[in-house]
Parts: structure tokens; C-alpha cells; sequence
């Protein structure tokens, strides 16, 4: 069963992120990137499948400009057998990103697409039921569980009245959410071997995918600063204060 | 200080993400507890094993990972030194001047025997040179070890050992043949060998690394435990020291740079007089001032690994580096505690365990002053 795992190269979490003077969007020159935690989530599920015996072949792809190459040597790293890199520089519409790994997932005959739940970048949160809907597959979002068995994935998702299952006939679109596993650290030995693994590059017009018109950011602005706090001396003064606010 | 850098390339930085990821996992959040202890949990070792920490820099054959350059410890070693202590280092990483010269002269079955074991995790290795009666003066140290038979007889005593009351084999330094340097041998003792007996000594700081005398009462060790050949021991020991001492120096380096973001961070957050901290141009200067010192630290460093990494010896340059290091660490901290005041005197700071951990960096793996006196006669005066 092969698996192909969305890996997107976001801003590092540990960043401070800035907004540009102009209110065109955030910083991201010179800074740190790394791959999205969530789908770093989703690659070591996709592993983790893999050392299970229920995955043959996992395919790590990514859509973005070449720096997109380190996030795809981690997810080789992880554990992936080779790469798609769909190489396009500048902006990408999130419907254009969805069309050709809808299309990427096509051409390899893949039985399972994993991705994060949501990019911690835009957390627009939308990759994976996109590229479902494209490929008119089952979805099975904010997994908390996964299970292969056979033709079948059931997979659990944590709601606000607690836990829910899922059994999705494959191939599926499955995204991760925080709790389904701990990625784990990846040793140097596999940094290294991970060089030597292959990354396919493609590109829109190779996967036949038309770059439309969608979002544009009108404005990006910085959420208002923190107001300086009050110290209070004891805790009728403090029951004052928020009844002052309009909080109790 | 992340930059484009001659010596760290995008493995180094990928291997410092993993690092850094496991020490604010792993590592940081209970440092209190485990000061509070006086020692770190062995759990710690394996799971610095499986996310690939233990073994970098030793031997594949012994179970490590093998690595173009020294440049991965000092990464680790910063990276280490985030977490604000430097018992941790020394508690976790005794292995790294334990296992060296069973990896590079030891027999394969000690190598099997002894050092894939504590790589894995599950066991805790120290080495043992300091006598009561002296520590850098290796030439001269008195623990003897008599042959009978297949077996040493070890008598004598060890101190200041680090891991020393946790180890399960200790790299020990004993004498072997007849007085001076050509008399010194190598050899593992294990920790549960009759005669053997340890005392826990309090420390100024490192306190969660564990620190011993130990006691050897007619040990009788194998003579197959003996690292490499016999009376050859002291060549062994010196090479030893030379990379313990880079390791040092980037201990020094780490946290003096720990001093540096902690004040700054400090100096930005603290309201004084109706302003931050770092307006007042005393403040800004005294930053400057520490991070001068810090980046000609690291511009040395860096270059030391270099060539030591290529093959090269400079034994006088290590102790400079050790040296400019550990003083620099010394001066930057003292700045460091100026500028956080009263807040930096409250146990639980960062500065405060680094200001108390400085002087066991200018003392242990050679003084000051043996380093200036060594760097001295390498330097031909």
C-alpha cells in the first residue's frame, strides 16, 4: 500500500513572528523554517504504519520553491522512500497546492493521502478536504487514531463530546491532529542516509494543473499589544478587579 | 545566532533542531527536581540513546554514531547547555570521556562488553584518573593494580569522579608498572566488584550530577579489562584530555552565550526609573561588552575544532582555548548576574546556577593553571 504524506515548509513555531512595515504579510526572509508540526505528525504516523507492515511505500510531496527540498530531506529523514518535489516559486493559491497533489496522489496510484490537520503558518486548515473533494475520496480529518486494515481505515477523531469513529472505505485523505503520535527525533545516521534517497520534481504544467486565481491578502496587522497587567495585594482585590471588568 | 558558517552546514543545524527539541522535551523542564535530587534518572540515558544524543562521535563498531567532525559535540554540548545546568551535561555525557580510549585502543570484546551497553542507554560509565593526592599530575598516580594470575589486585582511591556513585564501569587509571609516566595503565572496573565502595561528595554546583570517591580494597578486575596494552596508558589518557577539554571549552562557550540571551532578555523585560533596562546606555555597553567576548570565544573554538577535526594536534591551543573559554564564561556570568541584580542572587535563575558552575570549569579537566604551564611547554618556553 503506498501512502503519500503533505509536507508544507513553514515558519519555524519557535519564531516571533513580525509583520512586514507595509501590512503585505509577515517576515519570512532569513528566517527560521522548518516542516509543519502537524505534518510532521502525519509522517511519523505514516512510519509508524509503514514498521507495522501496513504500508509499502511512503512518498513524501511538497509544493513550494526550492528551500522546499530541506523540508522534503526531513521527511526522507523520517522515514520516507522517496520524494515529489512540485516545484514552484512565489505565492500558491491553497486550491492550486490541492489540484496537483490531488493530481500527484492520482498518477502514483497512492491508497492513502496523510497530511496535517492545518499548516501552523495560515492555519487555514483546508489542504486535506480539498484534495479530497477534488479526488471524490472519503476524508477522515483530525485523527487522533489511525488504523489500516485491509481496504479500510478507522480512524478516531476527538470532537467536543468526545471521541469519534470513523471507517472510511480506501483510497482516503487522512489528516493528523496533535495527539496522534509523538514524532520522533530524527538520528544523524538517517540525516545522512536521507541525501541519497531520490526527490522526483514536478511542476504544475508536468501535473497538468493550471494555476488559478483565489485569495488575495488585502492586510495583515499585528494583534493588538498586550496591555500592562495590575498587581493585586489580596484576593478581594482581585474578585474587585474582575467585577470591575465585567468578568465575574 | 544562527548564521552562514564556514564550519556548520545544514546537517549540523538539522541535527541541532533534534537536539534542541529533545533538551526542552526532555531535559529542561525538570532540571529543579533533579538538582533537588543530586543526580539525573537513568531513564534519561535511554532516552538520550534512542533519539541519538549518547552516541555521537564514537565508533559504529562500538554502537555510535560516526561523524566528519567534532563540530556535531559542540553543537550537542550547546545545545545541552540551554537547559541552564552543567551537572546535566556532566551526569549524562561522562560516557564521553569514559568510553574514548576503550573505543579507539580498547579490545573488540571490551568494546562489545562495555561500551555498546552505556551507547545503548543502559548503562553508566565514568573514568577515573584524580587521586586524593593529585589529579593532572597523571605520571604520578599511586592506585596500583598487581598482577595474580588472570586477575589485577587494585588498591588505592579515586576522587572528584564524575557519575562516579551511578557508574556501572569505571575507566580507571592505575599503575601498573614501576614509578613516572611508563608505569600507568587503563583498565574497566565494574561497579559491583568486591572491595569497591564509594562515597557521594556535596558539590557547589553541577548538584544533579553525581560526583564520588571511590575506594579499591583488593578489587580484582580481569586482565582482560586492561584498555589497550599494559604501562601504555598515559598516551591514552592525554589524547583524552585533549578533546575533553574542547568539549569543555564549548560547555564554557554555551553558557557564558545562555548569560548573554538571559540578560538581554532580562535587560528588555525590566522596567527601572519608568524605562526598560536596556535604554540606559550603561546596559547596552555592558551587553556589547559580553558579547565581544563571546563571539572571539567562538571564533576560537571554532577554529580549534577545525583542526583538531583535520587531524591536528594543537595542544597548546587547546589549553589557550580551554583557558579563554572558561575566564570568558567567568567574566560574562559576573556581568550576567549585574545586570538581572537581586533576581539573578534568587536560586532557580539561570545565571545564578551558572555563576556557582564557572569555577568548576577553570578547575576540572586541568586548572588554569596546569593548562598555562602545559600550553607553556608546548609552546617550547
Amino acid at each position: 500500500m503506498k501512502a503519500l504524506v503533505s509536507v508544507k515548509r513553514a515558519v519555524d513555531y519557535n519564531v516571533r513572528i513580525q509583520v512586514k512595515p507595509d501590512g503585505s504579510g509577515v517576515v519570512t526572509e532569513g528566517v527560521k523554517h522548518s516542516m509543519n508540526p502537524f505534518d510532521e505528525i502525519a509522517m511519523e504516523e505514516a512510519v509508524r504504519l509503514k514498521e507495522k507492515g501496513k504500508i509499502t511505500e511512503i512518498i513524501a510531496i511538497t509544493v513550494g520553491g526550492a528551500k522546499n527540498e530541506e523540508t522534503l530531506r526531513s521527511a526522507l529523514a523520517f522515514g520516507a522512500d522517496r520524494a515529489i518535489h512540485i516545484k514552484e516559486e512565489g505565492e500558491i493559491q491553497p486550491l492550486t497546492a490541492a489540484k496537483a497533489l490531488a493530481a500527484a496522489f492520482k498518477k502514483e496510484g497512492a491508497q492513502v493521502f496523510f497530511a496535517g490537520k492545518q499548516a501552523i503558518d495560515d492555519d487555514a486548515n483546508q489542504t486535506g478536504q480539498m484534495v479530497a473533494s477534488l479526488l471524490d475520496l472519503p476524508q477522515a480529518t483530525f485523527a487522533s487514531k489511525v488504523e489500516l486494515d485491509g481496504n479500510k481505515a478507522t480512524v478516531t477523531r476527538e470532537v467536543d463530546a468526545g471521541l469519534e469513529t470513523l471507517e472510511v472505505d480506501l483510497p482516503a485523505v487522512i489528516t493528523a491532529d496533535l495527539r496522534l503520535n509523538e514524532p520522533r527525533y530524527l538520528k544523524l545516521p538517517d540525516i545522512m542516509k536521507a541525501k541519497k534517497k531520490p526527490i522526483d520534481v514536478q511542476s504544475f504544467s508536468s501535473l497538468g494543473v493550471t494555476p488559478g486565481a483565489g485569495l488575495k491578502t488585502t492586510k495583515t496587522s499585528a494583534p493588538p499589544k498586550r496591555s500592562k497587567g495590575i498587581v493585586v495585594k489580596t484576593v478581594d482585590e482581585l474578585v474587585a478587579a474582575l467585577k470591575g471588568k465585567g468578568l465575574l | 545566532m544562527t548564521y552562514a558558517s564556514p564550519f556548520y552546514d545544514k546537517d549540523h543545524e538539522e541535527f541541532r533542531a533534534q537536539a534542541r527539541r529533545f533538551v526542552e522535551k526532555e531535559i529542561s523542564p525538570n532540571i529543579e527536581a533533579w538538582e533537588t535530587a543530586g543526580s539525573i534518572p537513568r531513564e534519561l540515558h535511554q532516552k538520550a540513546a534512542e533519539a541519538g544524543m549518547l552516541q555521537v562521535g564514537f565508533p559504529e563498531r562500538c554502537g555510535g554514531i560516526e561523524v566528519p567532525d567534532l563540530f556535531y559535540g559542540v553543537v550537542l554540548t550547546e545545545e545541552l547547555a540551554r537547559s541552564g545546568s552543567g551537572g546535566v551535561i556532566a551526569g549524562l555525557m561522562s560516557h564521553g570521556i569514559a568510553l574514548p580510549p576503550i573505543c579507539h585502543v580498547g579490545s573488540p570484546e571490551l568494546q562489545a562488553r562495555y561500551a555498546r551497553p552505556v551507547l545503548e542507554g543502559r548503562k553508566i560509565a565514568a573514568l577515573a584518573i584524580t587521586e586524593p593526592g593529585g589529579g593532572s599530575d597523571v605520571a604520578n598516580l599511586k592506585t596500583r593494580a598487581e598482577r595474580d594470575g588472570d586477575h589485577y589486585v587494585v588498591n588505592g582511591s579515586k576522587t572528584f569522579i564524575t557519575s562516579g556513585m551511578r557508574a556501572d564501569y569505571l575507566t580507571c587509571a592505575v599503575r601498573t608498572g614501576g614509578a613516572g609516566m611508563g608505569g600507568v595503565s587503563l583498565v574497566v572496573i565494574e561497579g559491583d566488584t568486591p572491595g569497591l565502595s564509594r562515597t557521594p561528595l556535596d558539590k557547589m554546583g553541577w548538584r544533579c550530577s553525581d560526583t564520588a570517591t571511590l575506594y579499591f580494597d583488593n578489587c580484582r578486575v580481569p586482565v582482560a579489562n586492561l584498555v589497550g596494552r599494559e604501562n601504555q596508558g598515559f598516551m591514552a589518557i592525554m589524547l583524552n584530555f585533549n578533546q575533553e577539554r574542547i568539549m569543555l571549552a564549548a560547555q564554557a562557550y554555551a553558557f557564558a552565550k545562555v548569560c548573554y540571551d538571559e540578560a538581554m532578555d532580562y535587560a528588555r523585560s525590566r522596567e527601572t526609573f519608568g524605562k526598560a533596562l536596556i535604554r540606559n546606555q550603561v546596559i547596552r555597553h555592558k551587553l556589547v561588552d559580553m558579547r565581544m567576548r563571546l563571539e572571539a570565544v567562538k571564533a576560537n573554538l571554532d577554529l580549534v575544532t577545525w583542526r583538531v577535526s583535520n587531524r591536528q594536534i594543537p595542544i597548546a591551543e587547546v589549553c589557550m582555548l580551554k583557558n579563554f573559554a572558561c575566564t570568558s564564561l567567568e567574566w560574562i556570568a559576573n556581568e550576567a548576574m549585574q545586570v538581572f541584580g537581586g533576581a539573578g542572587y534568587l536560586r532557580g535563575a539561570k545565571v545564578e546556577r551558572i555563576y556557582r558552575e564557572t569555577k568548576v570549569l577553570t578547575i576540572g579537566g586541568g586548572s588554569l593553571e596546569i593548562m598555562k604551564d602545559l600550553a607553556a611547554k608546548q609552546l617550547g618556553m
